[in-house]
C-alpha cells in the first residue's frame, strides 16, 4: 500500500474503483488519440479566441530565456496564431509561492505549455518535480533520431524513450531518521505503471512502431521494478501486433553505446528514463538538438529533451536553440497547426544537416541569434 | 526500497577513490550524483566526497549530475579520469563505459573490502542463452585474474598475462563474437597461451 502526495487527488476518472482490465479495454478504442493528450480532444481545455491559441511560456533559468526568445522571434516572423502567456519563473521568483501556483494554474487553464528548466530554489522544494506531480504530467517522450549533419559515432538511430515522470526514485521522499543515515524512498505504483505502459503501447501503435522494450532492474529491485515490469507485461498482452521485450538497465546502457539501432520504443520508470534519455540524446547530438514532449490527461508540455539550465553561459547567447525550437514545433502540431509545425521541423532539420550554422555544442561558434536567423532563412526558403 | 547512507561508509568510498587516484597518478576525481533531486541522500554523498577531497589538494575534485554524465560519456568520454559514485549510478556508468571501450567481454574489474579483494568481469552478465556453447570472450575474466595475480604480488606473471591479452585483442587475428569474429572461448584461450609463450621467449 503506497500513498504519496502526488497520486491521490489527480486520479479521478478511470482508475479508482474500476477493474483495471475493463478500464484498459474501454480506453483501447481507436477514438482515444495519444498523439495529443491521452484523451479525446474535446476534453482538452483550449484558450482559443479569434483563431489564436494562448499557451503558457515558462523560459526558466540559465539559458532558458535566450532559447525562449528564439522561439518567440520565430513565431512572430512566421505569424503563427499563437499567443504566449509568459510566466517568469526563475530562482528568485520561486521564493514567492504565488508565482509558482500561478504558473500551475496557467498551465491548467491553457492546457499547453512550452518551458525551459527551472533551477531548484534555495528552500528545498523542487519545482520541476512539482509541476509534473501537481499537473500530473506523467509521460515524458524523447525521440532521439540521428541527424545527417551531426557527426556522431553511431548513425541510423531512431528510438523513443518514454519515461514515467511522476513517481519512482524522484518521489522526493527522503528523511534522516538517524543523524548521518538518510533514507530515500522509491515509489512504484500499479496504477501509474499500468498507465505509462498503456501510454507507451498506444504511442507505439499510433506512430507505427514495432517494438516496446521495458527497461528495469527487477533482478535486484524485485518488488518495485518487478511490479513495473509485471504491469508492462500485462499491458503488452492487449497489443499483440507490437513486439514486447524486457531488458535490464545496466545492459541497456551498454547496448545503447554499442548498438543503439536495436531500440525502438523504450518504457521505463523515472530515474532510468532520466539517464537513458540523456544518454540517447548525447548519441544523436546532445542537449542542444533533442526536443521532448510531456503529456498528462489534459495537458501537454513541450521542453528540450535533456533538462540542463547551463547557468554558466546565461546571458551569453551561445546555447543552441534547436531543441527548444523543435519542441515548439511539436507544440504547433499538437495544436493542429500542422503546416507551420512541419515547416519549422523541416527548417531546423535542414539547418542542422546542412551544417550552415554551428553553435558551440556542434563544434562551431555561432550564437543563439545566428541560429535563429538561419532557421528563419530556411523557413523562408521552404515556404 | 530505501537507500541507506552511512556517513562513515561514504567517506570510506570517497577516501578509497582519492587514495586510488593518488596511487595510480590520476589527476582528477569526479563525484557523480543527483543531489539536485535526491537532496538528502545524494546530498550527503556529495558532501562527504567534498569533505574528503580537502585532504588531497594535489588532486582536482569536481562534481557532476548523473544524467549529464551519461550524455558526456557518449559525447566526450575523454574528459573523465576517476569517477566516484553510489551503487546504482556506478552500475549504469560502468556498464556504459565498458560498452564504450569494447563491451562486457573485455573489461575487468576489482572489488575491495578492508580485508578482502574480489576480481570479476566489469559488466556482470551471465549470458544464460549461450551457456555451454563456448562462444563468450574470456578476455575480461583473464584480465581480472591477472589483476588478482598482481594483488598477490605476483607482478611478473600478472604483467605478462595482461600484455598477452592486450596483444591478442589488438592484433585482431582471433576474435570472439562480441569483437566481430567467430572464434570460440578455447581458441581465444589458446591465443593467449601462444602469446604468452612468445612474450616469455622474447624476454
Amino acid at each position: 500500500v503506497v500513498s504519496t502526495q502526488s497520486t491521490g487527488q489527480t486520479f479521478q476518472h478511470y482508475f479508482k474503483q474500476i477493474n483495471l482490465r475493463t478500464m484498459l479495454r474501454r480506453i483501447s478504442s481507436p477514438a482515444v488519440s495519444i498523439g495529443r493528450a491521452a484523451v479525446s480532444t474535446s476534453a482538452v481545455p483550449r484558450t482559443k479566441y479569434g483563431g489564436k491559441t494562448t499557451v503558457t511560456l515558462i523560459p526558466g533559468d540559465g539559458v532558458g530565456p535566450e532559447l525562449a526568445e528564439s522561439v518567440t522571434t520565430i513565431f512572430k516572423e512566421m505569424a503563427v496564431p499563437v499567443e504566449f502567456e509568459k510566466i517568469e519563473l526563475n530562482r528568485e521568483q520561486m521564493k514567492d509561492e504565488g508565482s509558482f501556483d500561478y504558473a500551475i494554474k496557467s498551465l491548467k487553464r491553457n492546457g499547453v505549455g512550452l518551458k525551459g528548466v527551472i533551477n531548484r530554489s534555495a528552500d528545498f522544494r523542487h519545482h520541476n518535480l512539482e509541476f509534473r506531480g501537481g499537473l500530473d504530467v506523467y509521460a515524458n517522450v524523447v525521440r532521439c533520431m540521428s541527424f545527417e549533419g551531426i557527426q556522431t559515432h553511431h548513425t541510423g538511430i531512431d528510438l523513443i524513450a518514454i519515461r514515467e515522470n511522476t513517481e519512482g526514485e524522484y518521489s522526493s521522499l527522503e528523511h534522516e531518521s538517524v543523524s548521518g543515515v538518510v533514507e530515500s524512498l522509491k515509489i512504484i505504483t500499479q496504477e501509474k505503471s499500468m498507465r505509462i505502459a498503456k501510454f507507451a503501447f498506444d504511442y507505439a501503435r499510433e506512430h507505427n512502431r514495432k517494438k516496446v522494450t521495458c527497461i528495469h532492474k527487477a533482478n535486484i529491485m524485485k518488488l518495485s521494478d518487478g511490479l513495473f515490469k509485471a504491469c508492462c507485461k500485462e499491458v503488452s498482452e492487449d497489443y499483440p501486433m507490437i513486439e514486447y521485450e524486457e531488458q535490464i538497465v545496466d545492459n541497456t546502457c551498454q547496448q545503447l553505446v554499442i548498438n543503439p539501432q536495436q531500440f525502438d520504443v523504450m518504457v521505463m520508470p523515472n530515474l532510468y528514463g532520466n539517464l537513458v534519455s540523456n544518454l540517447a540524446a548525447g548519441l544523436v547530438g546532445g542537449a542542444g538538438v533533442v526536443p521532448s514532449k510531456s503529456y498528462g490527461e489534459n495537458i501537454a508540455v513541450f521542453e528540450p529533451g535533456a533538462r540542463h539550465t547551463w547557468m554558466e553561459m546565461k546571458g551569453m547567447y551561445v546555447a543552441n536553440p534547436a531543441a527548444m525550437v523543435l519542441s515548439s514545433a511539436f507544440m504547433l502540431k499538437h495544436l493542429q497547426l500542422h503546416e507551420a509545425g512541419d515547416l519549422l521541423i523541416k527548417a531546423v532539420n535542414n539547418v542542422l544537416n546542412k551544417r550552415s550554422c554551428l553553435t558551440i555544442d556542434l563544434g562551431g561558434n555561432a550564437s543563439t541569434h545566428d541560429m535563429t536567423k538561419a532557421i528563419l532563412s530556411e523557413v523562408d526558403l521552404l515556404a | 526500497r530505501s537507500k541507506q547512507w552511512y556517513q562513515r561508509r561514504v567517506r570510506g568510498i570517497a577516501k578509497f577513490a582519492f587514495d586510488y587516484a593518488r596511487e595510480h597518478n590520476r589527476k582528477k576525481v569526479t563525484c557523480i550524483h543527483k543531489a539536485n533531486i535526491m537532496k538528502l541522500s545524494d546530498g550527503l554523498f556529495k558532501a562527504c566526497c567534498k569533505e574528503v577531497s580537502e585532504d588531497y589538494p594535489m588532486i582536482e575534485y569536481e562534481e557532476q549530475i548523473v544524467d549529464n554524465t551519461c550524455q558526456q560519456l557518449v559525447i566526450n568520454p575523454q574528459q573523465f579520469d576517476v569517477m566516484v559514485m553510489p551503487n546504482l549510478y556506478g552500475n549504469l556508468v560502468s556498464n556504459l563505459a565498458a560498452g564504450l571501450v569494447g563491451g562486457a567481454g573485455v573489461v575487468p574489474s576489482k572489488s575491495y573490502g578492508e580485508n578482502i579483494a574480489v576480481f570479476e568481469p566489469g559488466a556482470r552478465h551471465t549470458w544464460m542463452e549461450m551457456k555451454g556453447m563456448y562462444v563468450a570472450n574470456p578476455a575480461a575474466m583473464v584480465l581480472s585474474s591477472a589483476f588478482m595475480l598482481k594483488h598477490l604480488q605476483l607482478h611478473e606473471a600478472g604483467d605478462l598475462l595482461i600484455k598477452a591479452v592486450k596483444n591478442v585483442i589488438n592484433r585482431r587475428e582471433v576474435q570472439t563474437r562480441d569483437l566481430g569474429g567467430s572464434s570460440t572461448t578455447p581458441e581465444m584461450t589458446r591465443a593467449f597461451l601462444n602469446e604468452l609463450d612468445t612474450l616469455y621467449k622474447n624476454q
